[in-house]
């Protein structure tokens, strides 16, 4: 963490502060902030259900050192089970833990690819999976409504109040991706945590000190997948009509840079890796058609300086102070590198 | 005396190379043998074959009585047997009271109770009697990847006993490791064999360190056992001199 203990969670209690007022207009209470609007709000609700599914990417690819180039599909699934469960006249809870149910059943299916092959060899397990899930979702017309999607699709109410409002959905997503983010967090610092970072570094190592890397290679694929089904759920009611597009695999390469370019493995990356993919091409929208360019330069001189990403470049201006107070005992022994 | 280990006539073949031919012996409890033999000999192929790292071409291994062939090797670890690596094998960006915390944890409770549990699963408390048994207190928040190669051979064997295993391999502890460092690591070794009765198996190529710290050596040469005995024994023994020793 680059921030001290003790102040991460005023730091976050501010965070979360800044979050739930963004779309509240404060001029009446003498701020000048005239709060965001229903394009904006929708925005930062996009951004929090994209991080929802970056989170799992980076589980997956963060802390557990695996490959997914599928993230995408995951959503697809979700955002398809909610949709028609939704439509159905299933209330919206009941189709948010089916969504994340199917991706967890899904995900340890493609998780079993990973106990033979790592690397890009998995990498390109998944990216063949991506492939299937898209002509899926764009040949089962019956099912998906095909190249038309399925529209109509209607937010939730919550207690009998209706989240049809921009910024009543928006608290909703916010509260959910506080709660995934929380469990996440509390999967992350547990033994399970340790577990798969064990897998990522030394696998062999793992399995002798009595880690099951089966079955914590099919955690992380199943847990990692879930969150990608769960934001595909809330990804439905948000823009309310899906068809396959945004679940292809270009979408899936973008759940990988976004971990990238955050910081893999560091558990604030998606957020940020999900802002720089979210809202940045919104702020560089001043540039017009030259938008997508500069993104593109700014993605390529982030990762030839600074591949660790965004949270990797903070923790090394950090890092001097902590070198110079650790080298003095690195020699105590005196002993001889190999 | 109880054999911990029995090993029954085992060999692997990797296509036309026979590593190791047929190779039979027991351990038992609380003894300290050390498997010796020149590069090639089989030793490292023997013990992967025993943690299950590799599955025999033929022969069984028994661990107290009962056959353990083909178990993987995070169920033989939690049989109560741990190893070391001949290769430095901790886990890098893990700090040095982690990779402690880790090499127990799956010990501890069932899984989805660490789930829910204390983040250290326990061990914490576990873990520091382990860095001050191995000397490493002043290194247990470094990242282990920052540790010197003594530094890291020292934490990997304190990783093999975090879960008071019954018995221990350890492959070539002392390789790399100067002589402060080996002192220290032999008497640790000792120290835990004497409070504890765990057993010990130890490829080594280190003369001096085997012979003071075993009871009784196995010399492999061509993937079979060519002499067997005391320390003393096994210098003496002309196949050994002529297979390994040479003087």
């Amino acid at each position: 963490m680059t921030i001290p203990a003790k102040l991460a969670w005023p730091a976050l209690a501010v965070v979360a502060l800044l979050l739930v007022l963004a779309p509240v207009d404060l001029t009446g209470i003498g701020i000048p902030y005239p709060g965001l609007k229903r394009y904006g709000t929708y925005i930062m609700t996009l951004w929090l259900v994209t991080a929802i599914a970056a989170m799992g990417v980076n589980l997956i690819v963060g802390y557990a050192g695996l490959e997914t180039l599928a993230q995408a599909a995951f959503l697809g699934i979700g955002a398809y089970t909610t949709a028609l469960m939704v439509k159905a006249g299933l209330p919206f809870g009941l189709a948010f833990a089916a969504s994340g149910a199917a991706a967890f059943v899904v995900g340890i299916a493609l998780g079993f690819p990973a106990l033979r092959v790592r690397k890009h060899y998995l990498a390109f397990v998944t990216l063949a999976f991506s492939v299937l899930a898209w002509l899926v979702f764009r040949n089962e017309q019956w099912l998906t409504g095909g190249v038309m999607g399925l529209p109509d699709i209607s937010r939730p109410s919550l207690f009998g109040i209706s989240l049809r409002r921009h910024v009543n959905f928006y608290w909703f997503v916010l509260a959910i991706t506080a709660a995934l983010t929380f469990v996440l967090w509390w999967i992350v610092r547990s033994p399970w945590g340790r577990a798969f970072m064990a897998l990522r570094e030394n696998p062999i190592r793992a399995e002798s000190l009595g880690i099951d890397v089966r079955l914590y290679t099919l955690l992380a694929f199943a847990i990692g997948s879930a969150y990608g089904g769960m934001a595909g759920s809330l990804y439905a009611p948000l823009v309310e009509f899906i068809d396959p597009n945004p679940f292809a695999l270009g979408p899936s390469l973008l759940f990988m840079l976004m971990v990238v370019v955050g910081g893999v493995g560091r558990f604030a990356g998606p957020f940020v890796g999900a802002a720089v993919a979210v809202l940045l091409p919104e702020w560089l929208r001043f540039a017009e058609g030259f938008y997508l360019l500069i993104y593109a330069a700014l993605v390529m001189a982030m990762m030839a300086f600074c591949p660790t990403g965004i949270l990797g470049l903070v923790e090394r201006l950090l890092a001097p102070r902590r070198r110079t107070q650790a080298d003095p005992k690195a020699s105590l022994l005196g002993e001889a590198k190999p | 005396m109880t054999a911990v280990l029995e090993v029954r006539d085992v060999a692997k073949s990797f296509g036309g190379v026979h590593a190791v031919q047929g190779v039979s012996f027991d351990v038992h409890e609380g003894e300290i043998l050390g498997i010796i033999g020149p590069n090639g000999s089989g030793k490292s192929t023997l013990f992967n074959c025993i943690l299950g790292q590799l599955t025999p071409t033929r022969g069984e291994v028994r661990v107290d009585g009962k056959s353990v062939t083909g178990l993987r090797p995070s169920e033989l670890n939690r049989l109560g047997i741990s190893r070391t690596f001949q290769l430095l094998q901790v886990f890098p960006q893990l700090t040095v009271r982690e990779n402690l915390i880790l090499a127990g944890q799956e010990h501890q409770g069932s899984r989805l109770g660490r789930l829910f549990g204390a983040r250290d699963a326990g061990l914490g408390a576990a873990a520091d009697r382990m860095i001050a048994f191995f000397r490493l207190g002043h290194l247990a928040q470094e990242s282990a990847g920052g540790l010197s190669y003594g530094q890291q051979k020292l934490l990997d064997a304190a990783m093999a006993f975090m879960a008071g295993p019954r018995l221990v391999l350890l492959d070539e502890p002392a390789g790399g490791v100067n002589l402060t460092m080996l002192a220290s690591l032999k008497e640790r070794l000792q120290a835990i064999n004497s409070e504890t009765r765990a057993t010990f198996v130890v490829i080594e190529h280190n003369m001096e360190f085997v012979m003071s710290l075993c009871s009784r050596i196995i010399v492999l040469a061509e993937g079979k056992i060519i002499a067997e005995g005391t320390p003393d024994a096994v210098r003496r023994d002309p196949l050994v001199i002529e297979a390994y020793l040479g003087h």
